[in-house]
C-alpha cells in the first residue's frame, strides 16, 4: 500500500488532461513543418461537430463547431 | 503497511494457478467461436454464420523461450501505418524517464513518450521521426507496438520556425499568471527545445 502518490507532471497538475496535452504538443509540431508539410498538416488538425443538450427527451438547440484545432 | 505485505506474499504464492497471464503467454485463440457458430447453426441452418472479428485478427505470436534475434516494430499514427511489422535490431525511444534502447529481449515495459526522437536501427541504416507524444507498448515476444499523435522525419522541421517558437514560449513563459497557461507556455518550451535538439542531434 502506497503511501505517497507518484508525482504528478505539471500540465496534469495545472488541470489539463493527458490528451488536451498530447493534442497540442502535436499542434505545436505541425507548425513548425517545412512548407509542403505543413499544408497537409493542417488538414488534419480540422474538426467539425455538432453539439446539443437535451432537456425532456427532445433535443434544445444544436451548435455546430467547424474549426482547426486552436493553440 | 507492511504488516499485510507477508501475507499477501503467501497468498499469491498459495494461489498461482489463478496468476492472470500476458496476453502472449496464452495458447493461440481459435480463429472462430465455436459457440457463436453452434447457436448460429441452431437458428439459421441454411444461411452460413457471419464471420465475427476474432476470425480476422492474427494470434499474437507467443513469447520464445530464447532471446529472438530481431525486434518486430509496428509504429502507427491516427492516419497512418508507418512501420508495420518490421523485423528491426534497435529502437530508441524517446521515453519520458529518458531515451530508451529496445533489443530483442527486452523485459515487458509500458513507456510514456515524450516529445523527442525515435530512432529505427536495421543494419547500418537509421530512420529517424520527431515524435510528438504518445506510448511505447513492449511485448514479452519482442514486438514493440510504438502510438504516436504525429510524428515527422526530423529533414521536415523548419529551423526557424523552431527557433521562432522557442522564443516565443520563453517569452509567454515568463509574463504569464494563471496555472493553466503558464502550463501550455511550458510545454511550448518543451516540444521546441526538443525539435531544436532533434535538429542538431
Amino acid at each position: 500500500m502506497a503511501s505517497m502518490a507518484a508525482a504528478v507532471p505539471f500540465w496534469r497538475a495545472a488541470g489539463m488532461t493527458y490528451i488536451t496535452y498530447s493534442n497540442i504538443c502535436a499542434s505545436l509540431v505541425r507548425g513548425c513543418l517545412k512548407e509542403p508539410y505543413r499544408s497537409e498538416a493542417a488538414a488534419r488538425e480540422k474538426v467539425h461537430f455538432a453539439v446539443s443538450k437535451w432537456a425532456n427527451g427532445k433535443p434544445e438547440k444544436s451548435s455546430i463547431r467547424s474549426d482547426s484545432h486552436a493553440e | 503497511m507492511y504488516r499485510h505485505a507477508s501475507r499477501r506474499l503467501i497468498q499469491a504464492l498459495g494461489d498461482g494457478g489463478r496468476r492472470r497471464s500476458f496476453s502472449t503467454d496464452l495458447p493461440a485463440a481459435s480463429s472462430e467461436d465455436a459457440a457463436f457458430v453452434e447457436a448460429w447453426r441452431k437458428v439459421a441452418p441454411s444461411i452460413d454464420p457471419p464471420k465475427t472479428p476474432l476470425a480476422f485478427m492474427k494470434p499474437r505470436p507467443p513469447t520464445p523461450s530464447s532471446i529472438p534475434s530481431k525486434l518486430t516494430v509496428n509504429f502507427v499514427l491516427p492516419y497512418q501505418s508507418e512501420i508495420s511489422n518490421k523485423e528491426v535490431d534497435m529502437v530508441i525511444v524517446p521515453a519520458t524517464t529518458g531515451q530508451m534502447g529496445v533489443l530483442p529481449g527486452h523485459v515487458a515495459t509500458i513507456a510514456e513518450l515524450k516529445p523527442g526522437v525515435l530512432s529505427v536501427h536495421e543494419g547500418n541504416e537509421v530512420t529517424k521521426y520527431f515524435v510528438s507524444s504518445g506510448f511505447a507498448f513492449i511485448h514479452a515476444n519482442s514486438v514493440t507496438d510504438i502510438v504516436a499523435v504525429e510524428a515527422v522525419p526530423v529533414d521536415r522541421i523548419d529551423p526557424s520556425l523552431v527557433q521562432k517558437g522557442l522564443a516565443d514560449f520563453t517569452q509567454k513563459l515568463n509574463s504569464t499568471t494563471t496555472d493553466l497557461e503558464k502550463a501550455e507556455a511550458q510545454i511550448g518550451v518543451d516540444v521546441h527545445s526538443a525539435l531544436n535538439a532533434a535538429l542538431s542531434g
